[in-house]
């Protein structure tokens, strides 16, 4: 499965791993004990779920009153974070299908994890889907469902019922790619496995992978497929998300550029989410040479430039405000930007557009620290970005008498919190017992096989590992 | 065993078949020791529980348990087992009565279903109220269901029953009687002849009786000033009306009715032959009242200014009309000459009201009608007016004899002066001294807790009554429910007291035949079916009153101030919760303002210059005080207030109404002052205002209150340009296209709605819409439409479906974005009820992804509860933000405690209306019961709706005909007449120009203002 590979080019592995390390460094997190920081890490992340689970029930128990919604201002923080989390899970997709299709091969070491990260994402997401609902206990009415009632049907013409489409499209699709780039793996650690009860889960869930060329090539032809599949998903689900909004007759909603700006938004925030993940995976579980700086930059030139797309977006929008003559977005606009929630209009355009031009700098984007830094800072500001998108477009929109302000209860902030909590339990939990870089295509990309492989390693580790 | 041939034993004593075991043989477990056996029985039913009857009883329990856990709580409906006559169950009967509270009076048609009252709607027969009533009477009928008021009477605090009451109330009264003690009877204006004429009953009875009537807002200078009787206005016959302070269409005297009037003189029609003129209306205040908020013209003036406004007013119109003028300070006021010319220039069509109860001021007030030629015309002293009768100065008498100790007993006839009178402090103090007390006030409140006997009075729609509004001008209350609690009405009890037959009903009956019907058991039957008797004709009188002016312009001359620079308080009545008597009836309490937009609370309101000058902002919480009387409370920011003037209104501040009430506001009542012997509700002296750090939020359904300069929103213009131009004022919003300019609704994706039927719709006459609310409280108690209370208001989610808009207007230019946010310091005013508009292309019902709100096949946008996931994209895309969504359950929640929560309460609910769950959106359905029930009627007698026969309760409740419902479809009726006319004219779509084409429209406003710059 090795591609060739022009001898000139960076290596995408250093450290002069060979096969058998590559096996070793990823399967000693999933076969060995759970190291302290995983502890740590788990434990609180378990905390922060119990508490935000608390949130939730009550938030479900008591009705959305508890969060700080009103009759102008139906959507905040609810929609916001669900926006905000289906945006960050854009970036495994991208990765996995379209850099697939790109032969992007630096891809290959954090595609596992940009993928797992997106599946829990859509999680987080969905669960805003149902707990933004007045009454979650008949969310299934929103799927198109033979019923008793006669003829009745969902509303093919609202976006929302789109959006259920394509979220759960989404899901199963990077689901699906996931789980089939996992087999091999999974087979890996099943051929390893001392204990009887990891030789039969992680036997099952390798599906009887054998490594005949003829499984290899169907694994290949699959993968292909998949990113075929995917590779509209990636435009098309935030696409469907930005419906949301353009579709409706809500200045500073209705806009046509939506769905390009709501796509680039999406990466941008995937990408710096995979970022502020791999920047603690590769220290935790030692993958430096795995995740190497190449990636790093790679990444930071990608959040570059969809971040200065999003800027882009966001001038247009107010271009277009002003030149459409609109008396309403004009309004919507200045209001965005000189009005109460200024500062979170700011707050939007110094994260998004000002902080990821930093990176035209080589020492910036190969600096470990400040991409860190500014990873998390691009998710704050995306956070705000679809605030600012609800909430100052709803606050004030066509009658003066309704306008009217909108602050968070400790409820909005908890089941935010909340998506926190699950997101990084079940990250740690995928961290813990499944290997989080694709080993199989990792090595396929190692250069060189044959020219550096040391020869005493070869002879020990070629039996098991292929 | 028996088969087998070998035996096996299991011990040595199976062997020896020893007498003990077999005894025991059918054990299994042979004589194994149980956990009981040290005891020898069980500690639950004295009997030793074996191991498996343990297994036995927990497999029971559970099951048991969880049977009765899946069990849904059971409510019953228990049918009739013999059918009153008149009920059929979902069938509506209809009772003509009359609403009377405190000199406040309305005709009326109760609603009753399943013999409870629902709904009051207004009694077009009556020519006194002609249909209109205030939102204090929509709202009477919950008032019926309040679980805090007695129920039933009370015997030094203690619950008794109403013979024990008799009995030692009748001893002491007689006893007091005996020795001659002076006897009290205190009430509000009663407009009953035949209570009167029971009280004279108990008067002959204890001959020392007086019966002492004080109101809470009364109109005693008025009275005064007019040889004792109030006068008849008549605002429809006018063309010039200038108020100095009286706010008659919100909360002076009978507003509804005045609203009516006001109303006729302000229609206009776009057509060629259409109405063109217009009453012209000045008003002058401290405040910025619901009816200046109408006026044409409108400057202000410090309360301490108030009689010599009058006089200057006196002044001008007397120098215009070759009268002398009269000494006395003049007030510089703008638009007051102005006032003068038009009163002058319309004489004979001309009429000024002034809401001070200051005599002399009214006196003067009088004597400037007399110079316009008002009497005869827009005022009448030749019928004379029940709706105030309080003497103020009868009522303070009584205060000092009761506080001297000189009055023997005192009966409160539902009259509560130690909560609504000013001296209500020293009269508290008083009544321990008045040796034999009694209340019949419906609850233990603030006088009748401390009163020795509470008799409790039963709610007017448990009781029969009659009123007499205006001279000759009859009405009948009648019963529409048996009494709920055990109360007793109270003219039953006086009769009682007067050793009478307490049946009240057959009094009342005997009376009117014998005196006022003079007819027998038919006309008594007539009557009470068509709810009024109006036997004569009105009497105009053109005489009137003498008034010497030197003398009352002396005396005012004495008691105001053309400088002063003291902070003042002008005290005023609320719109919706009036004087306070209905206060705990949540309804009213979270009916919103019309002017400020704020319920739930009273608040020291102050002009912007004034704030500024005081380093005050709106919220902080201040201490006034004045007379040495001392409240906290917080501070609203108002514009088109007199500067250095806190407004504070009564009715708030109650002690003991109930949950509802109690702790809502500060009682403003003991800053009244007496001037010339009058209440009057002003204090200019010693008034302070200090911050007291804190801050405390206001309650308000609106927190932007201009208009950011939106034409699309708002349309208007001033009569003069009208005149010329239907068309002038109107916004016509066009998109250029490649074919050149086209309006903005041409251009369309949408297919249009094809109704082969009705077509319903609805047009708003911005023009006579008064904003005084009366079709919100309506609304609210045809659709079951929930009080969420003070916080759920401050946190915007108030529901109702039907919300007055109202705006100020700016000062700033179109331009100024920040400068528009801020209202002018003396605003334009404009009201623009706002519900759902029921568009044909609907942003809403594009986007519910499961189709819980749809398309009528007559044009209704409607809403499926049942269907609804509560996504709230419908209200999010709703560019009218009228829907409502159930952020809890309003019902049966216990932090929802609004009547809404019990049963008693839930009595009010209109079945016809599903109450809605948690989690579902709601809103205006254009009353889609009432079509349904209307379009049901006329299929049983196989023909269409009638116009008119369908209405919509707030077009129906409106006082001013405002608003016009019908079926467009029709073309004879009202509302496809008016858009025909109106449709090249003064009709518009609020925010046309996103197309959603609303099937309700707006007609233009239309000032009576020479040009449009002026403010």
């Amino acid at each position: 499965m090795s591609h060739v590979v022009s001898p000139i080019r960076e290596k995408l592995v250093t450290g002069g791993k060979s096969y058998h390390d590559v096996t070793h460094d990823i399967c000693k997190q999933v076969e060995g004990e759970p190291t302290k920081e995983w502890k740590w890490a788990f434990g609180i992340s378990c905390i922060i779920f119990a508490y935000g689970a608390y949130c939730l029930f009550y938030t479900w128990w008591q009705g959305i009153g508890v969060w700080g919604l009103n009759k102008t201002v139906g959507w905040a923080w609810d929609i916001t974070n669900f926006v905000w989390w289906v945006g960050i899970g854009h970036a495994g997709t991208l990765i996995s299908a379209v850099l697939l299709l790109f032969r992007q091969k630096w891809r290959t070491s954090i595609n596992r994890s940009a993928e797992a990260m997106t599946i829990f994402a859509v999680l987080c997401a969905a669960s805003f889907i149902l707990a933004h609902m007045g009454r979650p206990w008949l969310a299934h009415w929103a799927l198109p469902l033979p019923n008793t009632f006669g003829s009745l049907w969902v509303n093919f013409n609202s976006p929302l019922v789109w959006d259920v489409f394509a979220i759960s499209t989404y899901l199963s699709v990077s689901l699906l790619f996931w789980y089939m780039g996992l087999v091999p793996d999974l087979a890996t650690i099943r051929d390893r496995a001392t204990t009887k009860a990891s030789k039969f889960w992680y036997g099952l869930f390798s599906l009887g992978w054998t490594g005949s060329a003829k499984t290899w090539a169907r694994y290949e032809y699959m993968s292909l497929i998949l990113a075929g599949i995917s590779t509209p998903l990636v435009l098309s689900v935030h696409t469907i998300v930005s419906m949301d909004f353009a579709t409706s007759v809500i200045p500073g909603w209705h806009t046509t550029i939506f769905p390009p700006y709501f796509v680039a938004g999406a990466i941008f925030s995937g990408f710096a989410m995979v970022q502020t993940l791999l920047l603690i995976t590769r220290v935790v579980f030692k993958l430096e040479d795995y995740i190497t700086i190449e990636h790093i930059e790679m990444m930071n030139i990608v959040i570059t430039i969809t971040g200065s797309i999003v800027g882009i977006a966001y001038l247009t929008e107010f271009f277009i405000a002003w030149y459409s003559g609109v008396e309403y977005e004009s309004y919507a606009f200045i209001n965005r930007a000189t009005g109460p929630y200024w500062w979170a209009y700011w707050m939007m355009m110094t994260c998004n557009v000002i902080s990821p031009q930093l990176f035209w700098a080589k020492s910036i984007r190969t600096n470990l620290m400040v991409s860190f830094f500014l990873s998390i800072v691009v998710n704050v500001g995306m956070w705000f970005e679809r605030f600012v998108i609800i909430v100052t477009s709803l606050h004030r929109d066509y009658i003066p008498s309704s306008w009217a302000m909108f602050s968070p209860t400790r409820y909005d902030i908890g089941d935010y919190i909340f998506s926190f909590g699950l997101f990084f339990t079940l990250f740690f939990l995928f961290a813990k017992f499944l290997p989080v870089v694709n080993m199989a295509e990792v090595k396929a990309v190692m250069k060189g096989v044959s020219t550096n492989y040391p020869a005493k390693k070869a002879k020990a580790s070629t039996k098991t590992d292929e | 065993m028996e088969n087998s041939n070998k035996r096996y034993w299991k011990g040595i004593e199976e062997l020896t078949n020893e007498p003990s075991f077999v005894k025991n043989i059918h054990n299994e477990f042979g004589n194994m020791p149980t956990e009981n056996d040290s005891k020898g029985e069980s500690l639950v039913d004295g009997s030793a529980t074996h191991r498996r009857d343990f297994l036995k009883m927990l497999g029971f329990g559970v099951a048991a348990v969880s049977l009765a856990a899946c069990e849904s709580p059971v409510k019953n409906t228990i049918p009739y087992l013999n059918k009153p006559e008149d009920v059929e169950p979902t069938i509506a009967n209809w009772y003509a009565s009359t609403y009377s509270d405190g000199g406040e009076y309305a005709s009326i048609l109760v609603k009753t279903r399943e013999g409870r009252p629902i709904k009051i709607e207004g009694n077009k027969s009556s020519s006194v109220s002609k249909g209109v009533l205030s939102g204090r009477a929509h709202a009477s009928v919950l008032s019926l269901y309040d679980n805090e008021k007695l129920k039933g009477p009370q015997v030094g605090g203690k619950s008794a029953d109403w013979a024990q009451l008799d009995k030692e109330f009748t001893a002491k009264l007689a006893a007091a009687a005996a020795k001659g003690g002076q006897i009290r009877i205190v009430s509000n204006s009663i407009l009953s002849p035949t209570t009167k004429k029971v009280i004279a009953e108990f008067t002959a009875k204890y001959p020392t009786t007086q019966h002492v009537v004080y109101d809470a807002n009364p109109a005693y200078g008025l009275t005064q000033a007019h040889g004792g009787i109030l006068p008849n206005i008549d605002f429809s016959q006018a063309k010039t009306i200038v108020s100095i302070g009286a706010d008659f269409l919100g909360s002076w005297i009978a507003p509804a009715e005045f609203a009516a009037q006001w109303a006729v003189t302000r229609k206009v029609g776009s057509a060629k032959d259409g109405k063109k003129t217009m009453s012209r209306h000045f008003q002058f205040e401290s405040i910025l009242s619901n009816t200046g908020a109408n006026a044409d013209y409108r400057s202000t003036y410090k309360p301490s200014q108030e009689g010599l406004v009058a006089l200057s007013l006196y002044n001008a119109v007397a120098k215009l009309s070759g009268t002398a003028s009269i000494s006395g300070a003049t007030i510089k006021l703008d638009h007051l000459e102005k006032a003068a010319k038009d009163l002058v220039a319309s004489k004979g069509a001309s009429i000024i009201v002034s809401g001070s109860n200051d005599p002399e001021v009214q006196k003067i007030i009088a004597a400037t009608n007399s110079l316009v030629g008002a009497y005869g015309t827009t005022i009448n002293i030749g019928l004379a007016v029940h709706y105030r009768q309080g003497n103020d100065m009868a009522m303070a008498n009584f205060i000092k004899e009761a506080s001297a100790g000189s009055i023997a007993a005192v009966i409160f006839y539902n009259a509560n002066p130690v909560y609504n009178h000013p001296m209500g402090a020293a009269l508290a103090a008083a009544l321990p001294k008045i040796g034999l007390s009694l209340a019949t006030n419906d609850r233990a409140d603030e006088t009748a807790s401390l009163c020795q006997f509470i008799a409790p009075d039963s709610h007017y729609l448990e009781s029969w009554n009659d009123a007499e509004p205006k001279a000759g001008f009859y009405s009948l209350t009648q019963p529409t429910i048996s009494t709920i609690f055990k109360t007793r009405q109270a003219q039953s009890s006086f009769l009682a007291w007067a050793g009478l037959a307490s049946d009240f009903a057959s009094y009342l009956e005997s009376n009117w035949e014998k005196n006022i019907l003079k007819g027998g058991a038919v006309a008594w039957k007539n009557a009470l079916h068509d709810g009024v008797f109006e036997p004569n004709a009105v009497n105009v009188s053109a005489a009137t009153p003498s008034v010497d002016v030197a003398a009352s312009a002396a005396a005012i001359n004495k008691s105001y101030s053309a400088t002063s620079t003291n902070l003042e308080i002008a005290v005023y009545e609320k719109v919706g919760l009036g004087t306070g008597s209905q206060a705990n009836n949540p309804w009213l309490q979270e009916f919103p303002e019309p002017v400020s937009k704020a319920c739930w609370d009273n608040y020291a309101a102050i002009s912007q210059p004034t704030a500024t000058k005081l380093k005050l902002a709106q919220g902080d919480l201040v201490e006034v005080s004045a007379k040495g009387y001392k409240v906290t409370l917080p501070v609203l920011v108002q514009p088109g207030q007199a500067q250095d003037t806190i407004a504070i209104a009564i009715g708030y501040g109650r002690t003991k109404a109930g949950k509802s009430a109690d702790g809502v506001g500060v009682n403003a009542y003991p800053f009244i002052s007496e001037i010339n012997g009058a209440c009057v509700g002003i204090n200019t002296q010693g008034v302070t205002i200090t911050p007291t750090g804190e801050t405390k939020d206001i309650a308000q359904t609106q927190t932007h209150h201009t208009v950011m300069a939106r034409q699309a929103v708002v349309q208007e213009t001033v009569l003069g340009s009208f005149v010329k131009d239907p068309l002038s004022g109107r916004y016509n919003p066009q998109v250029s296209t490649a074919e050149g300019k086209k309006d903005a609704t041409d251009i369309t994706l949408w297919n249009g709605h094809k109704y082969n039927n009705h077509a319903w719709g609805m047009v708003i006459d911005l023009n006579t819409c008064t904003g005084c609310s009366a079709c919100v409280i309506s609304c609210s108690a045809e659709n079951n439409v929930p009080v969420v209370g003070r916080q759920e208001v401050i946190n915007r989610r108030e529901m109702h479906w039907m919300r007055i808009d109202r705006y100020y207007s700016s000062d700033a230019e179109v331009e100024d974005l920040k400068g528009l946010e801020i209202a002018s310091d003396n605003p334009e005013v404009v009201f623009q009820p706002m519900l759902c508009q029921h568009c044909n292309n609907a942003p809403c019902e594009t986007v519910c992804p499961v189709l819980a709100t749809t398309h009528s096949s007559e044009g209704l946008n409607q809403m499926t509860y049942n269907r609804c996931i509560g996504t709230r994209y419908c209200a999010n895309n709703c560019p009218y933000k009228v829907r409502r969504f159930n952020w809890f359950r309003y019902f049966q929640t216990d932090d929802f405690d609004f009547h809404f929560n019990n049963d008693l309460g839930r009595m009010v609910i209109n079945p016809d209306v599903t109450v809605r769950s948690r989690g579902v959106m709601e809103k205006c359905s254009m009353c889609v019961q009432r079509i349904q029930a209307g379009k049901l009627e006329a299929k049983k007698e196989k023909r269409r709706p009638v116009d008119g026969e369908i209405q919509m309760a707030c077009a129906q409740s409106c006082p001013t005909n405002a608003i016009t419902f019908g079926d467009m479809n029709d073309p004879s009726s009202e509302i496809s007449k008016l858009l025909e006319v109106e449709k090249e004219g003064r009709a518009y779509h609020v925010i046309e120009e996103i197309n959603v084409k609303p099937n309700v429209s707006y007609l233009m406003k239309v000032r009576n203002k020479d040009s449009k710059k002026e403010a």
